[in-house]
């Protein structure tokens, strides 16, 4: 699932991070969970001269973002978030993480009390494809964007679109902008509605408080 | 060699430069003492910039000198970091001026307890005062502004060294644009505490010791110092390290039903204590884990680590290694959490190794990668050229 920055200029990150990266104004204060090895905060880094820092699970990961001069610790998102002050950044990120959390709503919460702006992307479990597997085969779903089996899963909050906006109005956020996206990586259509609920197999929100 | 002498007496020989501190600038300790005269034994390697923007200082660990890249002048080994500094190397000496003094109340060059008190023409033993890692900073200080350097582009040091590197991040965060402390820890604990009482009461044991007044009286404590740097010595190794090298293998072909060293882990560790006390000062010994045991970061800043660091503009990057019993992750990581709780800069990688605490100063291309990724995404920021590799 990687793609990366070819240094020389015309960058190539996935199509998700490409939009969260749109997001982002230029010169912010960037905190991205859940950084991986860190190809959106270089990409942010580069093309959007943020003061990015991350934070990674995996030390795999965070190894090879730090070996890359990126700015980056070890830790854990469910806990760690907590440690940050008020207001710390512009932005907090967490991209394709959220189902992996223990406790989503607490992420989401901090995140818009550390940042002034959350931007969430997750996987959309109320897509057709999966909604058409349960159906068929009555068993959990394994597709494209959800590729593990129901026992070793780190996915262990899955949402839909319909779901998280609902969250959203329940904390009072603001959703400034959702886009999702189907299974060819294009954008189809605004979230919120049911159609994107439908037919999006991933999302993106921009958040902010209200 | 030089086991006979003392150690004052054999210094003025040493190679490397020398900084001294008149009567008109005594160095104000935390112990309440204006010392004076000071002097502080220092080595550079590479150049600094017209910018005088790229000097890294190193701060050396517990038994470490400044003798950073270079044969040492009592031991004949390679420099202590030599893995590390050099030509193209992580800490490149053609782009980087690198700066390693020995500390305050050390035993080569630098003003310590071996030394000669000036008001009584004797040693110093134990009248010289107790220091602390803050002391051995402010040495640096006055010899960073000596060397008319504002702003260091790095602060680097393992274990006491990294001590230092965090004191100077929390006490002159301007003078530093990077620190990188490694295998350390914001505050001594108890079992490091209880480990240099172990090493301090071997040598106060030892009859040669003399209270301390050993130089005056021509003697040494030679086993107690020995013995203290065994005890220490298996702290800075791990289990699994001290297995893959020694196992339960033995020096001869079988028991000798006696006390000899029957184990190759025990011939070792004989070894090392008989070395050490050939380039190291009793008394200095007492004093330098003295002020580790001192050192608490928090403590200094109203109980809360994050105080220390408010505020900061400097770019950090905590190293740690998984078998590093000594200084554990868990170190680490509490700092880590003080600098977010001020949303400071900083990058925290643990290093997997086998070697424990003293990884530091091995080859571990991990620890080399990380170091060197971390450097040059500062010098980036910072403006400096970019380096060959």
């Amino acid at each position: 699932m990687t793609t990366s920055t070819n240094g020389m200029g015309a960058p190539s990150i996935r199509v998700d991070l490409q939009l969260i990266a749109d997001m982002v104004e230029p010169n912010s204060r960037v905190l991205d969970l859940g950084c991986g090895e860190g190809i959106l905060l270089d990409y942010l880094n580069r093309f959007k001269r943020v003061d990015g820092r991350g934070m990674e699970l995996s030390m795999a990961g965070v190894r090879a973002a730090v070996a890359h001069g990126l700015s980056v610790i070890q830790g854990d998102a469910d806990t760690d978030i907590k440690e940050y002050p008020s207001g710390a950044f512009d932005y907090v990120i967490l991209s394709q993480t959220l189902q992996a959390t223990r406790e989503p709503k607490s992420v989401l919460e901090h995140m818009l009390r550390i940042g002034r702006r959350a931007i969430v992307s997750f996987p959309n479990f109320a897509h057709w494809r999966v909604r058409l597997s349960l159906l068929r085969n009555g068993r959990m779903p394994v597709t494209e964007t959800l590729t593990y089996q129901w026992y070793d899963t780190p996915n262990i909050h899955l949402c839909t679109i319909r779901d998280f906006t609902a969250l959203c109005a329940e904390l009072g956020i603001e959703v400034e902008r959702a886009i999702s996206l189907d299974s060819k990586g294009t954008i189809r259509f605004d979230a919120g509605g049911r159609f994107a609920n439908w037919l999006g197999e991933q999302a993106v929100f921009l958040l902010r408080r209200r | 060699m030089s086991t006979s002498q003392s150690f004052g007496a054999t210094n003025a020989a040493l190679p490397g430069h020398r900084l001294e501190l008149g009567p008109d600038t005594p160095l104000h300790l935390d112990c309440g003492v204006d010392l004076s005269p000071v002097t502080i034994a220092y080595q550079t390697y590479g150049r600094l910039n017209a910018e005088r923007s790229n000097a890294i200082l190193i701060c050396h660990a517990l038994t470490g000198d400044h003798y950073v890249a270079e044969e040492h002048p009592v031991t004949g080994k390679p420099g202590w970091w030599q893995e590390l500094v050099g030509p193209g190397r992580v800490l490149d000496t053609d782009r980087f001026f690198l700066i390693c003094s020995n500390v305050l109340g050390g035993c080569m060059g630098t003003t310590g307890p071996a030394d000669v008190n000036p008001a009584t023409a004797k040693p110093w033993a134990l009248d010289f005062p107790v220091i602390t890692i803050a002391d051995m900073v402010r040495a640096q200080v006055r010899l960073i502004d000596h060397l008319g350097i504002d702003q260091l582009f790095s602060v680097v040091g393992g274990s006491m060294g990294g001590m230092q590197v965090l004191e100077w991040a929390a006490r002159y965060p301007h003078r530093v644009f990077t620190a990188i402390p490694i295998a350390t820890a914001a505050r001594h604990s108890a079992q490091n505490i209880a480990f240099g009482e172990v090493g301090r009461q071997a040598v106060i044991a030892d009859p040669e010791w003399c209270q301390g007044a050993y130089a005056l009286q021509g003697r040494r404590p030679q086993n107690g110092l020995a013995v203290a740097r065994m005890a220490a010595h298996i702290t800075y190794m791990s289990e699994g390290a001290l297995h893959r090298k020694f196992g339960r293998n033995l020096q001869g072909r079988e028991l000798t039903y006696g006390f000899d060293a029957d184990f190759q882990v025990e011939s070792y560790l004989r070894h090392q204590g008989s070395s050490f006390v050939d380039r190291f000062d009793a008394n200095c010994y007492l004093y330098i884990t003295r002020a580790m045991d001192y050192f608490d970061l928090a403590a200094d800043h109203g109980g809360i680590l994050a105080n220390a660091f408010r505020g900061t503009k400097v770019r950090f990057c905590v190293i740690s290694f998984t078998s590093d019993w000594l200084f554990p992750t868990r170190e680490s990581r509490s700092i880590v959490h003080a600098l977010n709780a001020v949303a400071a800069n900083v990058s925290f990688v643990e290093v997997e190794s086998d070697k424990g605490h003293d990884a530091f100063l091995l080859d571990e291309p991990e620890f080399h990668a990380t170091l060197s990724g971390f450097l040059e995404g500062a010098a980036e920021h910072r403006g400096l050229p970019r380096g060959g590799r």
